[in-house]
């Protein structure tokens, strides 16, 4: 196989603290009047996004890159795109390298679709002749044939997010990198984007993929490269290295969401959630929620007063907004008479979570039954399901398959022939 | 399929095309058609959306004109060399209104262009380069007004006039020039966002526009030679109507300045380019 890429050594140090640029020209003159010789004030202190980075790729290869927020991921995205520098090391790039860090970058509100297009595709790098070339097949792609010619100011977030993909589906890079774009968008949207990662995979491109979704990264990698606090922790195989990072987590101990800080809530306010917890069934806390464990949500209250007959209860809803669900110990018939000032809890136990990856949203309330007066309403928390291997077979099943799984058995009879 | 590559320590690395030492004119010339598009876009936003549109380029050095005949002209009763009054403001506003505009679109192209910075590679110095171009055409557009004028005052068409498209080579290049210098300065410095705008204000007022060079005694003369956009603008003024009198000594002096700007403002632009994306 040919060598593709090829990186050395690679170090990013950024200066935190007073940075260069919060220094207005002023002030940087009034310093300069004062102490005319010393080239940097005061020591900064230097964080390193990336220390001595090396790895290779060859043509073909599919790197799935993960690892925690902040561990360096998207610098190293940048860096092998150039968009930043390394402050050492190198990096050789054989062919043209395209970076997709963002669907429709430079895309102009006042501009149609059909000029958008364009734009978007020579920004990401394409000749005007080969834009010509797959027009149609991007209009086609990207289902918003009817407003082509419409500015896309007026368009849908999902709309644009459809036209900025399909010029990205048509890119022609001899390596792509991609940073986290599969995490927007419908799912059957998301499946026309993982075929087209896929036609390129085929073709001999060498793609590098940062994903939160594991199972994306199973599913579309060869090869996985774990970042860690901006150095390699391992390289290899992708299931290895998925299978060692989530290890990583286990014995880790994270709390829930506090709510007591959460502003923007309804209610009156006489009682209040302070805090969510995400338990085991054992009462230990977990790091990372897989669809199908057993989950304890343990909901921290605080009542200013004594209060009679309370309802408590929240609303799931998709990433996109989509209510999947709504639990309320109300409908269970399961009745709160008194609650008395001070801290309480309240836990609802899931033996099985049947929900697909994704992140979710919960907004937690807590009225009198029949929902009036409203205590405390519209508490946001978010709930991060990672995948796992639901049904037994080997397979990771991840959010292009929806929300939710029902725990099944598939049967044969008559002339099918199954195994 | 799953191939475990775990260390290369030992490995040659092979001899591959290694793009950051690319010969930066080579990269220029690869990104031409973005360079197009960029300048293409901003021709195209500028009028949107507006009920005018691109009668809006002749508007503004109209209008201008028209005011500064009435109060520096007549009010006031600045010479203008024996020209006629709105040719001789007209001409001078022209260039004027394009290197104010290039100044402005290109000193601001990096910062408001932030979020391609830091997402996508290209050579940073077509954003500049970009906004040059894209108020080029209301220059062009602006002097198609000028064969009214050449009609209305019954000016003698010589090859003087050939001066005038010749000239816009160095203006453009010195608001390039200028704009991509402030660009650079103004991803670290917010100040410069401030100073375009009010730098251009007294601009105008030390460059031979609302009067000729001659209203000072000759040995001040040289004080407003230091602009580099004097000497060009009273060239302008030359082209259009041969008898002005046209100080040739400062039109030198203004180009060895135009050069000088520019080499200057590529070698900080290129300097600085590299962290623009951390800073930004």
């Amino acid at each position: 196989m040919t060598r593709q890429i090829e990186v050395q050594s690679l170090c990013k140090s950024y200066q935190i603290g007073k940075l260069q640029h919060d220094l207005s020209l002023r002030e940087q003159l009034v310093d300069f009047v004062k102490n005319p010789f010393s080239q940097k004030r005061e020591k900064d202190e230097t964080i390193w996004a990336l220390k001595d980075v090396s790895f290779h790729a060859d043509e073909g290869e599919v790197i799935g890159i993960i690892g925690r927020n902040g561990a360096g991921k998207s610098t190293l995205l940048k860096v092998l795109s150039r968009i930043t520098h390394p402050t050492s090391g190198d990096v050789n790039v054989k062919g043209r390298i395209a970076a997709l860090l963002e669907v429709g970058t430079g895309f102009h509100d006042e501009l149609t679709g059909r000029e958008n297009v364009y734009l978007n595709g020579s920004i990401l790098g394409m000749k005007k002749f080969e834009i010509d070339q797959h027009f149609d097949a991007i209009v086609e792609f990207s289902g918003v044939e009817q407003f082509i010619d419409t500015p896309i100011k007026r368009y849908s977030s999902g709309m644009r997010l459809r036209l900025g993909f399909a010029v990205a589906a048509h890119l022609d890079p001899d390596v792509l990198v991609v940073d986290e774009v599969l995490a927007v968008g419908d799912a059957s949207f998301q499946k026309k984007c993982i075929k087209a990662m896929d036609g390129l995979r085929s073709s001999g491109r060498t793609v590098f993929f940062v994903s939160h979704n594991l199972a994306a990264v199973e599913n579309l990698c060869s090869r996985g490269i774990w970042i860690d606090a901006g150095k390699i922790r391992m390289d290899g195989g992708a299931k290895e290295v998925i299978a060692s990072y989530m290890a990583s987590f286990s014995g880790e101990q994270v709390s829930g969401t506090d709510l007591s800080t959460k502003t923007n809530r309804l209610g009156s306010g006489e009682i209040r959630y302070t805090k969510l917890e995400y338990l085991s069934l054992d009462g230990m806390p977990y790091a990372i929620i897989r669809s199908g464990d057993a989950l304890v949500l343990r909901f921290h209250y605080h009542a200013a007063a004594s209060l009679h007959e309370l309802s408590f209860g929240f609303r799931l809803f998709s990433e996109m907004g989509t209510l999947i669900t709504e639990c309320g110990h109300w409908m269970h018939g399961f009745r709160i008479s008194k609650v008395d000032p001070g801290d309480g809890y309240i836990d609802l136990e899931i033996e099985s979570l049947t929900l697909l990856p994704g992140r979710y949203h919960l907004s937690l309330w807590i009225t009198a039954p029949g929902g009036r007066p409203v205590y405390d309403g519209d508490v946001q928390a978010s709930l991060e399901i990672e995948a796992s291997d639901v049904y037994r077979s080997g397979r990771m099943i991840d959010n292009r398959y929806g929300f939710v799984y029902f725990p099944q058995r598939w049967k044969v009879g008559g002339s099918v022939v199954s195994g | 399929m799953d191939t475990v590559t775990v260390t290369y320590m030992h490995e040659k690395p092979r001899v591959m095309k290694n793009y950051a030492k690319c010969s930066t004119l080579l990269e220029l010339w690869e990104y031409r058609e973005l360079f197009y598009f960029l300048a293409w876009r901003d021709m195209k936003v500028r009028y949107k959306q507006t009920v005018l549109g691109v009668l809006w380029a002749i508007m503004q050095p109209l209008f201008t004109m028209l005011i500064f005949t009435v109060v520096f002209g007549r009010v006031a009763n600045i010479s203008s060399e024996g020209v006629p009054k709105p040719v001789f403001y007209f001409s001078a506003l022209l260039p004027w209104f394009y290197f104010s505009s290039t100044l402005t679109n290109a000193g601001m192209s990096l910062v408001s262009s932030a979020g391609l910075l830091t997402k996508i590679y290209f050579p940073r110095i077509i954003l500049p380069a970009a906004a040059a171009l894209g108020s080029l055409v209301d220059f062009m557009i602006g002097s198609v007004l000028l064969i009214g004028f050449i009609v209305y005052y019954d000016i003698p068409i010589g090859w003087n006039l050939l001066l005038w498209p010749i000239l816009v080579l160095p203006l453009t290049v010195l608001a390039f020039g200028s704009g991509t210098f402030l660009a650079a300065l103004n991803v670290k410095y917010r100040d410069i966002k401030y100073a375009i705008p009010f730098g251009i204000q007294l601009l105008l007022f030390v460059t031979p526009i609302i009067y000729p060079t001659n209203v000072f005694p000759e040995r001040f003369q040289w004080l407003l030679a230091i602009n580099p956009l004097s000497g060009l603008i009273e060239s302008f003024r030359y082209a259009l109507v041969p008898k002005y009198p046209v100080h040739w000594d400062v039109l030198g002096l203004s180009l060895a300045v135009t050069t000088v700007i520019l080499v200057g403002a590529v070698w900080y632009f290129k300097r600085t380019e590299k962290a623009f994306a951390d800073i930004v």
